[in-house]
């Protein structure tokens, strides 16, 4: 039988800080506070039916649908200027804003800014493993896929933003 | 992340998602929890009942949903003030029993609920009032759970001999309260 579910109250102190992490790196930090409110109340209405052995799992899951929500509806909007700006051009003017106001260097800005071109599932393991410092087994619970699936979609993701960071390079010699 | 959490649970009870709210209290007697349902009040911790395991005794008795939010608690947070600070001798608070056990033992707390202030009864009374004369170690027992102490004032039951006996929040928070209302 599962173990009994904490109160939420407890649930939210044990996830908040990984879950707004694993946000910021999904969606910017702009936009990781509406993503997380939208998260929790999910979490929230869902809650009584939860199973109380793997929470952390299962509010990634929520959080990672949350996320895609987000950017599905942000691409349907005329896009803010900020978010087209190709890679190239962030690098060589100043860290956007909102990344200097959760505390990010500019070169944090950039690598998130390359993260951001990753293909979904690539990013959410990339995000979960660097980010949020799960381990591989925990990366994989956490979006549903084997521990050999996250391996590989970290890999993969890791390969490309090598990619991105040599061309950086190139353009900005 | 206070500020998150404030929203949050705010926005909850908008929603109606938030089933059980809670409150901390300082007192004379040291730190209470308080926690209300939409029918009531539902819990109250006494010093010396950590936090955690109250919260966890509503996530199982209640609902899972609990969440600190204070303003659900303005109205119980002023009637338990001013009792302490002695302007206060009835509380018009409406009680959720859910954590009781309904029978004998809810019967005890509900006829223990309507001595008044300034007033003591013995664990006999309380078993007789009711219905059971004789339980009057069951009615010790059903004191001992009342899961809303204070507002349903298991301190006025004491003993025939004119000892005090237990309390959840120790002889020494019993006695207090029977000082405070000039009981003794």
């Amino acid at each position: 039988m599962d173990p009994t579910l904490p109160p939420f109250q407890a649930f939210i102190e044990d996830h908040l800080d990984q879950v707004r992490a694993f946000l910021r790196g999904m969606v910017g930090p702009t936009d990781a506070d509406d993503c997380l409110q939208e998260t929790f109340i999910a979490a929230l209405r869902a809650y009584p039916r939860a199973h109380a052995g793997n929470l952390r799992a299962w509010v990634f899951t929520i959080a990672r649908r949350k996320a895609i929500d987000h950017q599905r509806a942000r691409s349907r909007r005329p896009q803010p200027v900020a978010d087209v700006e190709p890679l190239v051009d962030r690098a060589n003017s100043a860290p956007p804003a909102d990344a200097a106001g959760v505390g990010m260097s500019p070169k944090h800005s950039e690598i998130w800014a390359a993260v951001a071109e990753l293909p979904p599932g690539q990013r959410a393991a990339v995000v979960l493993r660097f980010a949020v410092d799960l381990r591989y087994r925990e990366v994989g619970e956490a979006l549903g896929t084997s521990e050999e699936g996250a391996r590989r979609n970290v890999h993969e993701g890791l390969k490309k933003l090598r990619r991105s960071a040599a061309e950086l390079k190139e353009m900005t010699a | 992340m206070s500020d998150f959490v404030e929203q949050l649970a705010s926005r909850a009870a908008e929603e109606g998602l938030l089933d059980v709210a809670y409150a901390t209290l300082d007192s004379p007697v040291g730190e209470l929890v308080v926690a209300a349902t939409d029918r009531g009040l539902v819990r109250i911790g006494l010093p010396g009942q950590p936090l955690d395991g109250v919260l966890e005794q509503l996530a199982e008795g209640v609902s899972p949903r609990v969440m600190s939010y204070p303003r659900r608690l303005d109205e119980a947070r002023r009637e338990l003030d001013q009792y302490f600070a002695g302007k206060r001798e009835h509380f018009d608070l409406a009680v959720d029993w859910r954590l009781s056990h309904p029978g004998f033992y809810r019967r005890v707390l509900r006829a223990t609920a309507k001595v008044p202030f300034g007033e003591v009864i013995t664990y006999g009374q309380a078993a007789q009032r009711a219905g059971s004369p004789r339980a009057f170690r069951a009615a010790g027992t059903a004191l001992g759970s009342n899961p809303v102490p204070i507002v349903v004032p298991c301190h006025r039951v004491v003993r025939s001999g004119g000892e005090l006996g237990n309390y959840g929040g120790g002889p020494e928070m019993k006695r207090f309260l029977l000082d405070l209302e000039r009981a003794l």
